[in-house]
């Protein structure tokens, strides 16, 4: 912490907010939370199944035109009302709290099955020095690793070898989470951004000298100039920018809540958005080399050994390990890469639900830290180190992302622009400490733009998720863990936001008060106060003789 | 790699890493405000 709650004369003061301690620790953690595994294992395959090197184009112009304004959006509300995404949507409406909510209970369930992911990456960075899969990577990974069950269901029967991976994974994110912003989050980003980095280029330096790595490059870079005349094309690369930046769900709202005053937010904004996509490119590069040499390998074009997501990750990526030159060193990079990206991505998304919960009960750093992470823990290493966690990860994975981020997005867009007004506010602040600084275009952007983009992806969402059994799942797994999961998310959030703020939360806090009368005075106007002082003015006149 | 791979990839590289760089210039252009940094004793240890 950066005082002492204690004062001097043994009363207890009110813990002043955490903040980081420089915006270069911010920026770190920023980009840490952005780039997660999607950055490596999803890119390469969305940009080369959606035109290749033309797909480059409809990419910058969703990061321009939509994951920027969005991630400016997010730093505008975390800064200006300092506080968790609940408090913070609180304090810029009372009506608009459950939007933290919402954004804290999806974060509760994309931690819950992340975990489970850096820890099979873990074991596998372990496996590539063996080559313990053999000859059949596909066959060990569903069978004797993951131990798959054949019907999606939920079965308590653990897998040892899943299990204790993710309770290490669990203890190392809860001791670094207790530590708070300055001396867990930043020195844990600060440690493991830069070593994420370091391995990343080797591998990728590493790839480009194998066997039919410029192949996969040609594979990857060749522009299908034709894609471009396609609507889902382009709703891919605003799908993939949306997920990949990390924004509208609370993250970048609760890291931001922790800079000081006066921050640079677009100027710091600007590098973080560009670093993400950056790695992305970087990704590209050394995954489709590495493909490249699969494909020469096995005789087959790349088209047919490219893959995304776990299929990339755990099937295509050992079997590169097996036959490639220094191969248990590319798996070690490849998968200690995963391991890195997703526990710097893990402590962001934990870090918007500790929050939450530390402002609305008032508790102290380490008390909520422990009380909100050991039961997610727990119910994480309850329900996936099993033989239907990948199963239950698979649904979970795919309508949180659709029906929590995705909708969330939309209705917090909606509601902040057209519902409150609250743009013209919101731009005022990003401008009053910022270098790079946003004009009308951020607010049409925001207010139009994204809206129309989000709700385009939703509504085709909602039609392939409501014609087809997602992954052929029985209806009552997707209706119970997919539909009804997210449909629960909603009503949680609710009535989280019934439960009244106390004398102790941090709604009632004095440092927020002398922060937001220096706003006030350096020209913030609360458009809706006015309006609502304006109103009972005019009541006031309409009722006097 | 084929020649219009290639303009892709060196294009794909100079935007997006270009950015990147113009982006971190940007920002070291504008440093912190020292007024808001913490007193010496609160801060962190050097990581």
């Amino acid at each position: 912490m950066t005082s002492s709650p204690v004062g001097r004369g043994g009363t207890a003061a009110p813990a002043r907010r955490e903040t980081f301690s420089s915006r270069k620790l911010f920026i770190l953690s920023a980009i840490g939370s952005a780039v997660g595994l999607g950055n490596i294992w999803r890119f390469p395959y969305v940009a080369y199944e959606n035109g290749g090197g033309a797909f480059l184009i409809p990419y910058l112009v969703a990061l321009l035109c939509a994951g920027i304004p969005l991630l400016f959006l997010d730093y505008s509300i975390g800064h200006r009302f300092r506080g968790s995404a609940p408090l913070s949507y609180r304090r810029l409406h009372r009506a608009a709290e459950p939007l933290g909510w919402w954004q804290v209970l999806i974060c509760f369930i994309i931690a819950i099955y992340y975990a489970a992911i850096i820890a099979w990456a873990a074991m596998y960075a372990w496996f590539s020095i063996t080559k313990a899969w053999g000859d059949d990577a596909e066959g060990f990974f569903f069978n004797n690793y993951l131990q798959a069950a054949g019907d999606a269901g939920l079965s308590f029967d653990f897998v040892s070898s899943v299990f204790f991976p993710m309770l290490a994974v669990w203890i190392v994110t809860i001791v670094i989470m207790v530590a708070g912003v300055n001396k867990g989050i930043s020195r844990a980003n600060a440690v493991f951004l830069p070593l994420l980095v370091v391995m990343f280029v080797i591998l990728v330096v590493q790839s480009l000298f194998l066997d039919g790595a410029m192949e996969g490059l040609n594979a990857f870079f060749t522009p299908n100039w034709d894609a471009l005349q396609n609507p889902g094309v382009w709703a891919a690369a605003f799908g993939h920018i949306f997920f990949s930046l990390s924004v509208a769900f609370g993250i970048m709202v609760t890291y931001s809540s922790y800079l000081k005053r006066k921050t640079d937010l677009t100027g710091s904004g600007m590098v973080v958005a560009f670093a993400n996509s950056g790695f992305e490119i970087l990704a590209g590069i050394g995954v489709f080399a590495a493909l490249g040499f699969m494909s020469v390998t096995a005789g087959k074009p790349v088209d047919e050994v490219a893959s995304g997501g776990i299929g990339l990750a755990f099937v295509a990526f050992p079997t590169i390990v097996s036959e490639a030159p220094f191969g248990a060193l590319l798996g070690v990079l490849f998968f200690g890469s995963l391991v890195f990206a997703g526990l710097t991505s893990l402590i962001s998304i934990l870090e918007v639900i500790v929050a939450a919960f530390q402002d609305k009960l008032g508790w102290s750093r380490k008390a909520a830290t422990l009380v909100v992470t050991i039961p997610i823990a727990l119910i994480s290493l309850i329900l996936f180190p099993t033989t239907t966690g990948i199963q239950l990860l698979d649904t979970s994975d795919a309508f949180v992302n659709q029906f929590g981020i995705l909708a969330c997005a939309l209705v917090t867009v909606i509601v902040v622009s057209a519902g409150l007004g609250s743009l013209p506010r919101l731009q005022k602040h990003l401008n009053r400490t910022s270098t790079v600084k946003m004009g009308a275009g951020w607010r049409i952007l925001v207010g139009g733009v994204v809206p129309v983009a989000l709700g385009y992806m939703l509504i085709n969402e909602i039609q392939t998720k409501s014609t087809e059994q997602y992954s052929d799942y029985p209806a009552w797994f997707n209706g119970v863990f997919g539909w009804g999961m997210a449909g629960a998310l909603i009503v949680g959030a609710l009535l989280l936001s019934l439960i009244p703020w106390n004398d102790k939360s941090k709604l009632k806090d004095p440092e927020y008060d002398e922060f937001d009368a220096l706003e006030q005075r350096d020209g913030d106007v609360d458009n809706n106060a006015v309006n609502n002082r304006d109103v009972a003015d005019n009541n006031n006149k309409e009722l006097q003789p | 790699m084929t020649p219009v791979a290639i303009t892709m990839m060196i294009i794909a590289m100079l935007t997006v890493w270009g950015g990147l760089a113009l982006a971190m210039w940007n920002l070291a252009r504008h440093p912190e405000d020292e007024d808001e940094l913490p007193a010496p004793e609160e801060m962190p240890h050097e990581l």
